[in-house]
């Protein structure tokens, strides 16, 4: 896999015209620069969304053009948005119905945290309650350069995933769940109010 | 030696044969020895929105909607001949009024008949 071949040779090789790959190397360059996002906007960072994808920001250029109405097909759900509590199993839903391999983008404050909607009674305090994000981006709303920005930040992870080995991706371990539990409408709140698989927050020591 | 003439037709047949299902092939053994198979409920489901799909998809309309647009499409039409009848009304002889008076009392009956046969009633038990 990469790392066998000497990056020295591999340069060296190149210059005389040998290309040097890896499964895993073309596996992840096609998929890096083939990412389909679902179609999906939730509120204002939607519209900056869209913006991205529009000829000014120009998405395509890192192969992410390809806004799916279905899940099928996609393979990235950018979260952006405010997530109400009476939208979350439904996102959650579509979530599970994404085939794997699949990546999450929280987009703005209120998809990382409910944002300025934190203290309300209706409001999801972060996506990241109930599917594994894997790029957050601050902003009230991002504009459309923090979210390219957190396209290539995605592709470089997905750039460093590995086919084999301990360590390999989480989508080709067979023990690694695909779908995750979608909460239900409860007396005061989702049921669960978080899934504890996912959901890790940040312990706050304080000094007493 | 010359080539059989219809030799390149195999080559293209076995290319033909070969192209489609190479990318097949690949993905079966991407599947079988890479990526393992996560079917699950959610993913098995029909996809509606992420919404819970709910009832048959096979939907009938009742055909009693047939009668009404029928119905609709009489007056419709009865419309047409009655507004420019109303915009000429005072330039027309009595011989025009009794023949649109007439005219409506044909379509009256037909709604008295339509509406006896209980045409009207929506939702009647089926």
């Amino acid at each position: 896999m990469s790392g066998q071949v000497d990056e020295g040779l591999r340069s060296e090789l190149q210059k005389q015209g040998i290309w040097v790959t890896s499964t895993q190397e073309l596996y992840n360059w096609g998929r890096r620069n083939s990412i389909w996002p679902l179609q999906f906007g939730l509120a204002c960072c939607a519209i900056e969304m869209i913006a991205t994808a529009a000829s000014r920001y120009d998405l395509a250029r890192f192969g992410g053009e390809v806004f799916r109405p279905s899940p099928r097909q996609a393979d990235l759900m950018i979260v952006a948005g405010t997530v109400t509590k009476k939208m979350a199993p439904q996102i959650v839903r579509l979530y599970n119905q994404m085939p794997d391999p699949k990546y999450v983008i929280s987009m703005g404050a209120c998809a990382i945290s409910g944002g300025p909607f934190k203290q309300g009674y209706n409001v999801l305090k972060g996506i990241d309650r109930y599917i594994p994000v894997d790029v957050y981006i601050p902003g009230c709303p991002p504009r459309p350069e923090a979210l390219l920005h957190a396209f290539m930040e995605l592709q470089r992870k997905i750039d460093a995933q590995r086919l084999t080995g301990d360590g390999k991706a989480g989508f080709l371990d067979r023990n690694q769940p695909s779908e995750f539990p979608v909460p239900a409408f409860g007396a005061h709140d989702l049921e669960p109010p978080s899934n504890p698989d996912v959901f890790h927050p940040p312990v706050v020591e304080r000094s007493s | 030696m010359t080539p059989e003439p219809y030799f390149f037709l195999i080559i293209f047949c076995g290319v033909a044969v070969v192209f489609p299902l190479m990318p097949l092939a690949l993905a079966w053994m991407w599947r079988r020895f890479f990526q393992p198979p996560k079917p699950g409920p959610a993913k098995n489901a029909t996809y509606e929105c992420g919404v819970e799909s709910t009832g048959e998809a096979r939907v009938q309309f009742q055909s009693q909607y047939y009668l009404y647009c029928i119905i609709f499409l009489i007056f419709d039409v009865e419309a047409v001949f009655l507004i420019p009848f109303a915009v000429a009304f005072t330039g027309l002889p009595m011989a025009a009024f009794i023949a649109i008076l007439v005219f409506l009392l044909l379509l009256i009956e037909g709604l008295v008949w339509a509406w006896s046969k209980g045409c009207l009633d929506w939702a009647k038990a089926r």
